[in-house]
């Protein structure tokens, strides 16, 4: 039987992946016409192609697919005539074949609007892979350009011009930016977002000609305003391609698109139209994922398998320069056929809509502008009618911890059949079969067999998720490796290396690793053998981020900021004294951090030992803050001086951080001390805190401030400062040798079974029976303690790895720049 | 870019074996040009690239973390992570990135030289 394809796109060549794959009996001889020279390419990120993507990288398959698959494939060279009554064709090229079954997937064309002028320099459309390049190249010349369409092609080819520098303008004739996928708010929030990015959006535009004399100047609107441009893309909706169909006589729409059934037939039962050429139900859709559908569906008809196509979900969800925007069902339903919930957060630009069926009971749709993490689920939770939770607003409104437990708990309730990818048509099931069947555990080997998520990409974490889930439903332990040259993860290798006695990274990589290491893992077993043996960073200068191999945090420009310790925020005036002495003598910016310490910015690297020793001389000792350790104990005045002081919090701040400076930790660790309940210390949002009580004193745990702020909570109550020392010993022991790595106490103890009850049977109860283990290797680390910085002052070979260039020792970067602000010098800002 | 390839390398002795830590790297300057020159000590190999990051344009690549993928040796930006190949110098964290420019290294009785193809184009670093 011999098929012909008559287009070479992405749906073009889907139906022929999806042809040989059920071709089991191979009986189809397939030849495919191509009107373009590239093989098949991803049109879907046509913009990547500006950031530096070559036709090939865009490419679907390598040259020698078609070869190897036995296909005929005739590029640059479009099919010119049908002759359904001969049912043969021809081409371009005079080539002449005949067929059994043809297969009309010719795709569309930009629709341009009908106005004067579309004919100018200047002026482009945006559709195939030379559009770019066209694009590209008059934009050396142009300053200003302007999109024609605010709809989703629209802004994708918006934001590629915008990647080219040039002043951008988008123009809709809609009131508002994507009006098929936005209602009004939505389209305001994106709306102020692009302008925030310094795009220019004009609503309510009606273009009436592009004016100029060979190249354009302007646009004209029919307003009689008038816009000055340089160039003009147009994206003003797509055409189907159907002149080939209609010149032989099929069935074509009054605008546009070859009529098709159910099945994707024409009126010849022979010939089938798929993707945006063909017109069902008289809806042309302009989407990958439906049209995928179509090639799987005429590829089944032709095999013998009845399926047909339905109504296809048009739910969408992309990020358009940088902004994720989604919407999903029925999302503009009409406000009294439906209940809606709307969140709206102007801070964040934030916006999302459910629409929800009058007894509140399912979801009909939605949009959501700014944050779409919900997407997936709240897609899911409409497909498959899952009844809608009573607190529906907490759980898929907030972007926090709480909507992603739900989330979590959600992917368990969705039924097998549930469509996971679109793009591909991959169900749970199927994802779950390869994890039962096939022994598959991770996702690049779901992807492998099943193609889920490959296409757009927007599923995988919920791909991710349910393969957790399937993991744990066989019982399996869910094991995320820490990179591919440690198949454990940091808890395990904290026990490997412990009862291993391995000292050095080259050890581990020998004993449980492969290949060379890389960013992941060296820093992650540096903190390891840190926390293990408490022996010096120093030792292994290659394994340490950057910041813990200089001793100081790199900042904008290449240069070092330097914070010494300041045990509780307590400093004399001779200290400051010296602090501003060295700022001075190297021509530092100084800053009061937020941890009660002081920042001095802009050292070489060169100076860093030169400032230290300055430093350590007058005894300051490394504040850590380059380590993932412990940062500062912050404290208020407490007793000694405060009206309301219970207890004297500076002490108590002091004596902690001089127990726990330079403890390596999975990830920074803060402390603070407040005086009393007034809490003027804020050491509910530490990892570790303390508030003094009449009785004594409170520790709270697992705090955080950052970008998901946590307060910490209540371990033990009113106990003295001993007791208090020994459940910190422990509380920080247990952390850092079960924590993940980058894992801050508060995220470790949200993801603790049992959580703080656990903790505090732990930790205060000794229900493992390791306290007295965990307080004798804190008390080891505490009694190894060294200054990392006076150690290098004191070395001669250690001062020798601070230079920028190995062949010009002391010589500074002649690329570092400053600028002079407020009587200081900043970082010269960078691209 | 229009150089020819027969140019010939220039060696340049850039320093001493002991002065680059194992399985670590140092910057190297050759004229105007910074040099990122990389030891990897476990498999008896060195690379060179350039210092520029080519994403923020700062000279920090020689304080990167080196390692592999599936084999292949890379180098991660200390500023952001990137990381680059340093057998092409193509970004492998991020598809649409800059790469880096590489340079040919040997080892000579103690010395290390890099090679450098004195050629204007291609002494020009890579940048976004």
């Amino acid at each position: 039987m011999k098929v012909i394809v008559i287009g070479n796109g992405m749906v073009g060549h889907k139906f022929c992946e999806k042809l040989l794959a059920r071709d089991k009996k191979q009986v189809f001889q397939i030849t495919v016409f191509g009107e373009e020279a590239h093989r098949a390419y991803d049109r879907v990120h046509l913009t990547d192609y500006f950031s530096g993507k070559t036709a090939e990288d865009l490419s679907l398959v390598d040259q020698n697919w078609y070869v190897a698959n036995k296909i005929d494939l005739y590029l640059d060279d479009p099919v010119v005539e049908i002759d359904k009554y001969n049912k043969k064709i021809i081409s371009s090229k005079g080539r002449e074949l005949s067929y059994d079954y043809l297969v009309l997937a010719t795709g569309s064309a930009p629709f341009v609007p009908n106005v004067p002028g579309t004919d100018k320099h200047g002026v482009f459309v945006y559709r195939t892979i030379d559009d770019p390049e066209l694009i590209t190249s008059y934009a050396f010349r142009a300053k200003k350009a302007v999109v024609i369409g605010g709809g989703l092609l629209g802004l994708e080819a918006t934001k590629a011009l915008k990647d080219l520098d040039l002043e951008t303008h988008v123009v809709e004739f809609a009131p508002r930016l994507m009006p098929r996928q936005l209602d009004e708010s939505g389209a305001e929030f994106l709306k102020s977002k692009l302008e925030h990015m310094g795009i220019h959006v004009h609503l309510n535009k009606a273009t009436s000609s592009v004016s100029g004399k060979e190249k354009v100047e302007a646009l004209e609107f029919k307003d009689n305003s008038r816009l000055e441009v340089d160039m003009v893309v147009i994206s003003a909706g797509i055409k189907p391609r159907d002149e080939l169909a209609k010149d032989c006589g099929l069935r074509t729409g009054p605008r546009g698109g070859i009529i098709v059934n159910n099945k994707l037939q024409t009126n010849d039962p022979c010939i089938y139209a798929i993707g945006e050429c063909a017109l069902f139900e008289g809806m042309v859709y302009g989407l990958v994922a439906p049209g995928y559908e179509m090639a799987d569906i005429v590829a089944s008809q032709l095999t013998g398998t009845d399926k047909v196509f339905a109504d296809f979900d048009m739910s969408t969800k992309l990020k358009l320069l940088g902004v994720d925007v989604a919407s999903f069902g029925d999302a503009l339903a009409i406000e009294n056929e439906c209940s809606t919930i709307v969140f709206e957060d102007r801070v964040w630009g934030i916006y999302k809509r459910l629409n929800v069926s009058t007894d509140g009971k399912y979801l009909l749709g939605g949009i959501l502008v700014g944050d779409a993490s919900a997407y997936n689920i709240l897609l899911q939770t409409y497909k498959n009618g899952l009844p809608l939770p009573q607190n529906a607003e907490d759980v898929f409104m907030k972007s926090g911890a709480a909507g992603k437990m739900n989330a979590g708990s959600g992917i368990a309730a969705l039924p097998d059949a549930a469509l996971i990818c679109s793009c591909e048509g991959v169900s749970k099931g199927a994802i779950c079969c390869t994890v039962k069947d096939y022994g598959i555990e991770d996702l690049d080997g779901v992807k492998k067999i099943t193609k889920a998520g490959t296409g757009c990409g927007g599923c995988v974490p919920m791909i991710k998720d349910i393969i957790s889930e399937t993991l744990k439903e066989l019982g399996k332990k869910v094991k995320p490796a820490i990179c591919e040259h440690f198949a454990y993860r940091r808890q395990e290798l904290f026990d490997l290396v412990k009862v291993h006695g391995i000292k050095t990274f080259d050890e581990a990589l020998d004993k449980f690793g492969n290949g060379a290491g890389c960013e992941v893992c060296k820093p992650v077993m540096a903190s390891i053998l840190a926390s293990a043996w408490n022996d010096s960073i120093l030792k292994q200068p290659a394994i340490q981020d950057t910041n813990d191999r200089y001793l100081a945090n790199i900042q904008k420009g290449g240069t070092y900021s330097v914070v010494p310790r300041i045990p509780g925020g307590e400093i004399t005036p001779d200290k400051l004294i010296v602090i501003g002495r060295i700022a001075k003598k190297y021509n530092l910016y100084t800053k009061i951090t937020g941890a009660q310490r002081i920042d001095m910015f802009g050292a070489h690297v060169s100076e860093l030992p030169l400032i230290w020793e300055e430093l350590v001389a007058a005894g300051f000792e490394s504040g850590h803050a380059y380590g993932k350790a412990l940062r500062t104990v912050k404290s208020c005045v407490g007793s000694t001086w405060c009206r309301f002081g219970l207890h004297d919090s500076v002490s108590f701040a002091i004596r902690i951080e001089e127990r726990y400076r330079g403890l390596r930790a999975p990830h920074k660790i803060k402390s603070a001390v407040s005086g009393c309940v007034r809490e003027c210390a804020e050491a509910q949002s530490k990892d570790f805190g303390i508030i003094a009580t009449e009785k004594g004193w409170n520790l709270f745990v697992g705090g955080n401030g950052g970008s998901k702020p946590q307060h910490a909570v209540l371990l033990a109550s009113d106990i003295d400062e001993e007791t208090c020392i020994r459940y910190i010993d422990r509380f920080l022991m247990f952390y850092i040798k079960t924590a993940d790595p980058l894992t801050r106490t508060a995220t470790w103890m949200n993801k603790m079974e049992g959580g703080i009850t656990y903790l505090q049977n732990v930790i205060v109860n000794d229900s493992l029976g390791i306290g007295k283990q965990l307080e004798k290797e804190m008390q080891n680390l505490v009694d190894h303690y060294k200054c990392e910085w006076k150690e290098v002052v004191e070395s001669p070979e250690l001062r020798k790895h601070f230079n920028h260039f190995v062949n010009l020792p002391g010589e500074k970067d002649p690329n570092v720049q400053f600028e002079a602000l407020r009587g200081q010098k900043k970082a010269v800002d960078w691209k | 870019m229009n150089y020819s390839i027969t140019e010939d390398i220039q060696w340049y002795r850039a320093c001493m074996i002991t002065d680059v830590p194992e399985n670590g790297g140092v910057c190297v300057k050759y004229k105007d040009e910074q040099i990122a020159l990389f030891h990897f000590a476990r498999r008896g190999e060195w690379y060179a690239s350039q210092n520029l990051c080519p994403h923020r344009r700062q000279m920090t690549i020689s304080r990167g973390m080196i390692g592999s993928q599936g084999g292949e040796p890379k180098v991660a930006c200390p500023l952001h992570k990137k990381t680059f190949s340093l057998i092409d110098g193509r970004c492998l964290s991020d598809e649409e990135g800059c790469g880096i420019k590489t340079y040919p290294v040997k080892v000579i009785d103690q010395y290390v030289y890099i090679g450098i193809v004195d050629d204007k184009d291609s002494s020009q670093a890579i940048c976004a």
